[in-house]
Formats: C-alpha cells, sequence, structure tokens
C-alpha cells in the first residue's frame, strides 16, 4: 500500500480527506485497486496517469458519485460512505469533465444551481449572496447575465467552478479542468486553484493530464496506473524520467524551471 | 475587502439579476392577462350569431343562477334568495355559450397548460430540445388504446365516450410504465428513454394501423378522426376528470423545479450536488406523462404546444424551471386557446380540429426556432 503523504507536514486540526484502500470495478472490469491517499486542507493534489488509469474513476468515489467495492474514504474521520447524497453535497464540490448544457441559461442561474444542497425551494436573500460573492471571487461579474452557452471554454470552466464553489465546499474534485483550454486559460484556472486552496483553506483534488501544470501547481501528485497507485509524493519524486517512461511509455526529459520539475517529452519507447 | 469599484459592481450584479427576476415575474403576469383577455374573446366568438353582449349576459346569468342555487340549497329553505339577474338571452344562447363554449375554452386552457408543462419537464431530463411530451410514445398508445375501443365495436357515441377516453388513458399509462421498467432495468438514462420511447411508439403505431387494416370503414374512420385532437368533445364533467389529473401531477413537478434545473447540468453534476439524477428522471417522467395522457386522453392528440411553448418561454425568461414550469404552463394554456379559438373561425361556420392547427401554426414557427437560434441550441 502507497500512501501519499508528501509535502507538508500534517498538522493536526486540518481538515483532512482520507482515501483508505478504495477499490472499485466496472462490472468484471477493474478501475481502482487499494487506493489509498491523504490529502490535507490547503492542499492541492494532482492525479496524473494515462487514459483509463482510473483518474475520472477515482474522483466519483470520493464524492460517493460511485461506491467503491472495498476501502474507504474518510472526511475529517466521517465515512463518506455514511453520508446522505445532499450532505456530501455540502462538502464536497465537483466540476465533471463536461457539463452538457443544453438550454440557454445564465451564468447566474447556473452558478445557483451550486445552491442546491443549501436551499429551499425558494432561494433566500443569503444564496443570492453568495452567488455574487463567488462571481466576485473569480472576476466574472461581468458575464454574470450572459448566456452560459454562448461563452468560451475558458470561461464556462470558470464558471463551473463558481457553481461548485457555491456550494461552500470543503474539498473540490476537478477533472481535467484545464482540457480544451489555451495556455492563458489554463494558467488562469490553476491559479485560481491554487489561491482557493491558499486563501479558502480547501482540499483541492484534480485529475490532470497536463503534467507540467501538475508539477508547478500540485503540492502532492498521485501517479495512477491501471487502477493503482504506481508512485506518490511531490512532483519532484514522481514526475521521473523512469516514471513517466514506465506508465506513459514515453521518453522524456526532467529538468528544472525556477524550483519546479518541468517535462519535455521526447518521444514513444 | 473590496474596494468602492468591486462593491459598485456587485451591486450592479444584484439589480440586474432582480431585473430578471422583475422581467420573469412580468412575463408570467402579461401571460396571465392574456389568458383574461383570450377567454373573454373566444367566448363571444362561433358559428351561432350570439352577440357580444348577449355571450357576456348568458355567462353572468348562469353564474349567477348556479351561485344562487347553491346558496339557497345551503339556507335548507329557510330563506330563499333572488339576487339573478334575468338578462332574455334567449335558453338556446345561453345553451350553447355556457354548455359548448366555456367547457371547450377552459378544457384548451387546462390541455394546453399540461401539454406545455409536460413538455418543458421532458425537455429537461432527457436533456434535448427536441423532446416533447410525446417522446416517449405517450400519443401513439393513447391512440392505439382509442383505437382498439372504437374499431373493437364500440363507436364514438355518448354513452361510451368515456371507454374510448379510459382506454387511451390506460394505454399511455401503459406505455409509460413500460419505459419505466426498461429504464430502470438498463439505467435511466436519457438514450435508453428515448430510444425505448421511439421503439414503442413504431409498435403502438403499427399496432394501430393493423387495427385500421381489419377493421370496418366507419370504425376505421372514427378512430383517425379521434387522432386528430379536437377539443370539441370537450364537456364540463370531462374538464373536471382532466383537471384533477392536472392538478394531481403538477405539484410534484413544481416542487421539483431545482432539480430540473440541476439536471441540465448533467447526471455527475446532478448527483454531486445531492440529486439522484435517475430517480428523479424516472419520477418525472411517470407524472409528465400521467400528465399528458390525462390531457389527451378526450381530446385526442394535440401536437406541438407541448413542444413549443417550452422553447419560446426559455427564450424569453431562461431556464429556472421555478419560473420556467408554471410559465410555459400558462404560455401553453393561452396558446392552445388562440389556436383553438382560429380553428372555431377561419373557416366558419366550418370547425377544425385543434391538432390540425397547431401544426399549421406550430411547423413554421418550429423551423423558425431551428433557423434562428440553431447555435445556442445544438
Amino acid at each position: 500500500m502507497v500512501t501519499a503523504t508528501g509535502g507538508r507536514e500534517s498538522k493536526t486540526g486540518r481538515m483532512k480527506l482520507r482515501i483508505r484502500g478504495v477499490t472499485f470495478s466496472y462490472g468484471s472490469i477493474p478501475a481502482l485497486n487499494d487506493v489509498s491517499i491523504e490529502v490535507e486542507a490547503s492542499e492541492v493534489l494532482g492525479i496524473v496517469g494515462p487514459n483509463g488509469a482510473g483518474k475520472s474513476t477515482l474522483l466519483r468515489c470520493i464524492n460517493r458519485i460511485l461506491k467503491p467495492q472495498r476501502g474507504a474514504v474518510l472526511l475529517d474521520g466521517a465515512d463518506v460512505s455514511g453520508m446522505s447524497m445532499l450532505e456530501v453535497a455540502r462538502r464536497m464540490g465537483y466540476v465533471p469533465q463536461n457539463s452538457p448544457m443544453v438550454f440557454p441559461t445564465t451564468v447566474f442561474d447556473v452558478v445557483l444551481m451550486g445552491r442546491r444542497p443549501h436551499l429551499s425551494w425558494r432561494c433566500s436573500a443569503d444564496d443570492v449572496k453568495k452567488v455574487l460573492e463567488v462571481l466576485k471571487a473569480l472576476r466574472i461579474e461581468d458575464l454574470a447575465m450572459r448566456d452560459f452557452t454562448e461563452l468560451s471554454g475558458g470561461q464556462q470552466q470558470k464558471v463551473l467552478i463558481a457553481r461548485a464553489l457555491a456550494q461552500e465546499p470543503e474539498v473540490l474534485l476537478l477533472d481535467e479542468p484545464t482540457s480544451n483550454l489555451d495556455v492563458r486559460h489554463q494558467l488562469e484556472v490553476m491559479e485560481l486553484l491554487r489561491t482557493l486552496a491558499d486563501e479558502k483553506k480547501l482540499v483541492v483534488v484534480m485529475a490532470i493530464h497536463d503534467l507540467n501544470l501538475a508539477a508547478r501547481f500540485a503540492d502532492k501528485i498521485v501517479m495512477l496506473n491501471a487502477g493503482r497507485i504506481f508512485a506518490a509524493g511531490k512532483p519532484a519524486d514522481v514526475l521521473t524520467p523512469e516514471n513517466i517512461s514506465r506508465v506513459y511509455g514515453v521518453d522524456a526529459v526532467v529538468s528544472e524551471v525556477s524550483g519546479k520539475p518541468f517535462i519535455l517529452p521526447l518521444k514513444p519507447v | 475587502m473590496g474596494g468602492g469599484v468591486e462593491v459598485a459592481a456587485e451591486s450592479r450584479v444584484l439589480e440586474l439579476y432582480e431585473r430578471f427576476v422583475g422581467k420573469r415575474l412580468l412575463f408570467i403576469a402579461g401571460t396571465l392577462l392574456l389568458i383574461v383577455v383570450l377567454v373573454g374573446v373566444a367566448v363571444t366568438l362561433g358559428s351561432a350569431n350570439i352577440t357580444v353582449g348577449q355571450a357576456y349576459a348568458a355567462v353572468v346569468e348562469a353564474t349567477l343562477e348556479k351561485l344562487e342555487a347553491a346558496v339557497n340549497a345551503m339556507m335548507l329553505g329557510r330563506l330563499e334568495l333572488h339576487f339573478a339577474p334575468d338578462f332574455d338571452v334567449p335558453s338556446k344562447y345561453e345553451k350553447i355559450v355556457c354548455d359548448i363554449r366555456l367547457p371547450r375554452v377552459f378544457m384548451a386552457l387546462v390541455v394546453g397548460a399540461a401539454l406545455a408543462l409536460a413538455g418543458t419537464v421532458m425537455q429537461a431530463i432527457l436533456r434535448n430540445p427536441l423532446a416533447s411530451p410525446f417522446t416517449i410514445g405517450i400519443s401513439s398508445a393513447a391512440s392505439f388504446g382509442a383505437a382498439l375501443a372504437i374499431i373493437l365495436g364500440v363507436s364514438l357515441t355518448r354513452s361510451t365516450i368515456w371507454i374510448v377516453a379510459g382506454n387511451a388513458f390506460v394505454f399511455a399509462v401503459l406505455d409509460a410504465l413500460l419505459i419505466y421498467g426498461i429504464s430502470r432495468m438498463k439505467g435511466a438514462t436519457p438514450e435508453t428513454m428515448i430510444l425505448a420511447g421511439v421503439a414503442f411508439m413504431y409498435l403502438w403505431s403499427g399496432m394501430t394501423s393493423f387495427l385500421q387494416y381489419v377493421g370496418e370503414a366507419h370504425a376505421v374512420q372514427e378512430a383517425l378522426i379521434w387522432m386528430f385532437g379536437d377539443l370539441t368533445r370537450a364537456t364540463w364533467l370531462k374538464l373536471g376528470v382532466t383537471s384533477l389529473i392536472a392538478a394531481a401531477c403538477i405539484p410534484y413537478l413544481v416542487l421539483k423545479a431545482w432539480d430540473l434545473n440541476v439536471l441540465m447540468l448533467g447526471d455527475e453534476t446532478a448527483k454531486s450536488l445531492g440529486v439522484d439524477a435517475g430517480r428523479v428522471r424516472l419520477t418525472s417522467m411517470l407524472f409528465a406523462s400521467l400528465l399528458t395522457a390525462g390531457a389527451v386522453c378526450f381530446v385526442g392528440t394535440i401536437g406541438f404546444v407541448g413542444l413549443v411553448a417550452p422553447h419560446i418561454v426559455r427564450m424569453i425568461i431562461g431556464g429556472d424551471h421555478r419560473f420556467l414550469l408554471p410559465a410555459s404552463a400558462l404560455f401553453g394554456a393561452a396558446l392552445l386557446l388562440a389556436c383553438d379559438t382560429a380553428a372555431r373561425t377561419v373557416l366558419a361556420p366550418v370547425i377544425l380540429p385543434v391538432g390540425i392547427l397547431t401544426s399549421f401554426m406550430g411547423v413554421p414557427l418550429f423551423l423558425y426556432l431551428i433557423l434562428r437560434r440553431r447555435r445556442e441550441y445544438w
């Protein structure tokens, strides 16, 4: 059992998300095998690994969309499987890879949906205020009355993160938050996540393909391969040429740029 | 903390949102007003040569007479009140206005509202702009049920119309239950429900065709007329039954407004927001289907209201179902009443089945929507 406890020293009193020996299979196809991870408030955890390694499955097991066959997910010591969907929704926000919005809806209304776990049928002035705060924090007030379906990919991603933040979660889970974004939007989104972890003391767990972004913005990296943790720890310890070669089958040069590993993939092995 | 500029931006957004909410409420109020006007106009129109004054006089007289009778009945003969005026409207006219036009007008409202509401719900749960109350085969099932009753020896006479309507209702509900069962087994995704619905639609149509092939000519003719969707058959009693079914279904759907909102962002997001996407989809589908079955079982299948009304309203007031559901229902009611009033007058004294007219008015509107709003919808 490999446990990711690299990064900072764990201090008592900080909110902790523990994943213990989680095993999951879709029918007879195994997806996750005995995965254990620990991550604390203010930390950003990057989950990397090739397609089909189990990154998305792991995120879905964390917030109970999928129920692991074995193992447990503990949020501050409490087993998530014992919580109701609503309880989980009040504590964990989730931005899936795609949100198939078909009908025109204003950005404000999309973000307001994040209040669903907290509100009754009528939404209170407080709910509206929370939406305003989140829009302001993400600097997307100008989009408030725009149609969500007409926004660019980068803007949509920010709105979806805003929607998750409106839940007032302790844990923020994101599935490929930077896919389909241009370089500038990638950086903006990653910086935003970093700020949220640092200032709002959120646990941020993201599945991410871009190793360089992961190296720069994550405190810890978990490298998954075929449903198992292949390596875990600080970015510099995990993102080595050997690991990349064995997990991705790619020859890569890893150098150091401003104290972070910089990965340049060369060719498939 | 935020400086003056940022605070200003925040309050500006709040102001915009509140104005948006105001616009939605205004739309709802405006549609209500439109309905009142439409009812006022529709009562005075018709093939019988009744003046506007006579029509209103008949309505007032009949209403007050009923009220008078009710009050007197409650007094148990201790006191006899006479407050109903006598406007000297010929009793034939009074009968036409009160027993033919009024139930028809209100039936148009209830059926229009039911279909538009069911359409809004179906589009939301199937996450598909092409969805309508009939997407999962409800109308074909109802048509088959009606055709079965008519062609197997029952005819559209006064005493048997209830058997036809009952049969249509039963088959419509059966269709919904079959889709429900299949979706529960195979996972309640929009794809499963749409595909199963289309499959059943073909099955019901095929069986109806078979009945038409083997049936006697006059019965086949009657079954065909049933399918046209016609409010001529409206009576107070049928109106009562349809309204009762609607009243039983609507509260659940309106209560689920938030869940319908959240479903639009996809099942994954919905679940992460504490909404059991599959269950909400299934139960909402059942209630919407029941609502539809109650609406079509007496008047036949009336197309396009349930498809077009939600789209038009969504364009004007946005996708928040707390406002969209009531607004769609009201708009659908107004739309169907307008269509039916047109159906009664354009070729007067010939009264067209409203189902034909909604298609005539619905197709161009729908094409317009596709051409103009394409980018936003697909």
